[in-house]
């Protein structure tokens, strides 16, 4: 946990400028902002010290390397090639020369120093209005150098904050499940990595079959399921210690975890005698309460970001469709009335969208549509692909997505993909191996 | 040619092509019929995957897309299962349910759950104790055909009685 912990300092308050650069996130993107990202300067000492411990030759290079790839993947921003810089990156952050950079059509430019500080890296970055030719943001801070990787993803959350007015998603993690192996006899195991996809690390090894990972939105907890001795049960894992327990004493399957909104709580579905209900768990005092009371599936459970209400999927109308009720259970009304149907609703973190899965005429769809069903928009069609997970800001979808094997039944995969909320910028999200059930992280600085 | 002639000419040839499309249509459909011999609507009917708890005892049965309704076939098989349990008092069982790939990972998990029950209550109907009988859905994890077609699908939609001991 410790390693988590990163010091923010702002040594320069944001110059109040009027800034003519403006970034609009609602609508599709089709023309992302041309930027430059200036190697983040480096003195000779400071190099030799962190290529000792990081084994990198310029940790500069190599963090504005990162902002790069994050501004280029939000589809946002045009990162421009770095072989069209005329200033250098030591002077640029000193005083930046607007005509050379306006020259090469950047509209923003990021500029930033790195230093090796009583065993510490310190890193301070500016982001500049080229075309008003101010200073827009300057911020510091300091962190210990295996770190160096998120210091790049806070420096990209900052510079998103600042031109689209929203908060970022850089600085985050995505837990899933890593898949190998023929179709009829997949191994599965937990993996966690960064939202770019650096730091891959598989959380356990294969001997039981693992589904649907999610996070605790307030700590680094994750709940799951586990086929553990052949019980399907849904397991706690914290990932800094590794401990494991089981969640609550359930004669019969637990799945379909999540956790509420201030991580206290689990709600999940128990399934019995042929019968789906939800239930949640208190953590604390281990409290169980049956929230739904009904012969049908009612699976897929997720709260709203106030706590107030819950999202689930059931097929008490003949077949699976979206029902919102209060968190007590009462007040159940399906919201999804479209052709087709319907699973796996997702609260919007901002709280005014619910993402889904739909399969209608033999194809699966991943949508948003209203807390009350109103304005459903179908983002992607695919042959398979289920489970949206939400980006902390609201802004982006994660899901997976599985290929239709060929007539021998050869070929299958399973990935993650990414899609903005506006329907662009679908993305493969690269894994080592293949994978499913992404869910991401909340901002891990806050 | 004169430009009659080559309209003409053109007809035939197109005719020829509609009649060549239906033949290929017609022969497609011949084939699938072959395969679709296997299923009763959408409920798989072959043998190709079954495997036997004892001779003449299959040990599986198969469901209808979304459903856990037992067909008579399935029911019939169920019955044997119960004579060979009551014959043999010291075995216990675990049906395993199953779904197709054409669901969300959830509901399938607990569609495998009501299908399993399903069999369970019938054998209990024949004098099976629940004692002897476990549950455990698979939901869509584990496919016996790794095909992405209505038959292999078919196949998938089951529940399995496993021996336990």
């Amino acid at each position: 946990m410790k390693n988590f912990l990163i010091c923010l300092f702002i040594i320069l308050i944001p110059t109040k400028t009027l800034s003519l650069i403006e970034v609009d996130i609602t609508r599709g993107n089709l023309d992302p902002l041309p930027l430059a990202v200036s190697p983040l300067s480096i003195d000779e000492d400071s190099k030799k010290n962190f290529e000792n411990i990081l084994k990198k030759k310029n940790i500069g290079s190599e963090i504005s390397i990162i902002v790069e790839n994050n501004l280029r993947t939000s589809g946002l921003f045009n990162p421009l090639n770095k072989d069209a810089f005329l200033q250098a990156p030591d002077i640029a952050n000193l005083k930046p020369r607007f005509e050379d950079w306006n020259l090469i059509k950047a509209q923003a430019l990021i500029t930033g120093r790195v230093s090796y500080v009583e065993e510490k890296l310190r890193v301070e970055f500016r982001l500049w209005d080229v075309l008003a030719g101010k200073e827009m943001m300057a911020l510091a801070f300091t962190t210990v150098p295996n770190n160096w990787r998120r210091v790049g993803h806070i420096i990209t959350d900052k510079v998103y904050e600042r031109l689209t007015g929203e908060k970022g998603y850089f600085d985050t993690r995505i837990i899933y499940v890593a898949e190998e192996g023929p179709k009829t006899q997949r191994v599965k195991k937990l993996a966690i990595m960064d939202q770019d996809g650096a730091n891959n690390k598989f959380l356990t090894l294969g001997n039981e079959l693992v589904l649907t990972p999610r996070f605790n939105p307030t700590s680094q907890m994750v709940t799951y399921l586990s086929y553990f001795r052949n019980l399907p049960r849904v397991y706690l894992l914290d990932i800094e210690t590794g401990t494991q327990e089981v969640v609550g004493d359930f004669p019969g399957m637990t799945f379909a975890p999540r956790f509420s909104p201030n991580g206290k709580k689990i709600i999940m579905s128990f399934a019995k005698d042929g019968n789906s209900e939800i239930y949640t768990m208190d953590l604390e005092n281990r409290i169980v309460e049956k929230i739904t009371n009904h012969p049908s599936i009612d699976t897929s459970p997720s709260y709203s970001p106030d706590g107030n209400f819950i999202s689930f999927n059931s097929d008490r109308s003949g077949y699976q469709q979206i029902y919102v009720m209060k968190s007590d259970g009462s007040n159940v009304k399906r919201i999804s009335f479209g052709k087709g149907i319907y699973g796996t609703p997702v609260w919007s973190p901002r709280g005014d969208l619910i993402a889904f899965t739909k399969l209608h005429k033999g194809k699966f769809y991943i949508g948003v549509m209203r807390t009350d069903g109103s304005g459903e928009r179908l983002l992607t069609e695919n042959y398979y692909q289920e489970a949206p997970s939400w980006s902390p800001n609201g802004r982006v979808l994660i899901f997976y997505r599985e290929t239709k094997t060929d007539s021998k039944g050869k070929g299958f995969s399973a990935k993650l993909w990414s899609i903005d909320l506006t329907g662009y910028n679908e993305r493969l999200v690269s894994t080592p191996t293949d994978g499913s059930d992404p869910s991401w992280s909340s901002l891990l600085s806050n | 040619m004169s430009e009659g002639a080559t309209m003409k000419f053109n007809k035939i040839l197109k005719n020829t092509f509609l009649v060549l499309v239906a033949c290929f249509a017609l022969s497609a459909c011949a084939t699938q019929k072959v395969s679709t011999g296997q299923m009763q609507g959408d409920v798989y009917t072959g043998t190709d995957t079954v495997e036997y708890l004892a001779s003449g005892v299959p040990d599986r049965v198969f469901f209808a897309t979304n459903e856990s309704v037992l067909t008579t076939a399935s029911r019939e098989t169920l019955r044997k299962q119960a004579a060979w349990l009551r014959k043999n008092s010291n075995i216990t069982i675990v049906l395993e349910g199953h779904a197709d790939e054409r669901g969300t990972r959830e509901y399938n998990l607990a569609l495998g759950e009501r299908r399993a029950n399903a069999a369970k209550d019938y054998l209990m109907t024949y004098g099976i104790s629940s004692d002897r009988i476990s549950v455990l859905s698979y939901g869509k994890e584990r496919p016996v055909d790794s095909g992405s077609n209505p038959l292999a699908w078919s196949k998938n939609r089951r529940s399995v009685s496993v021996k336990a001991n």
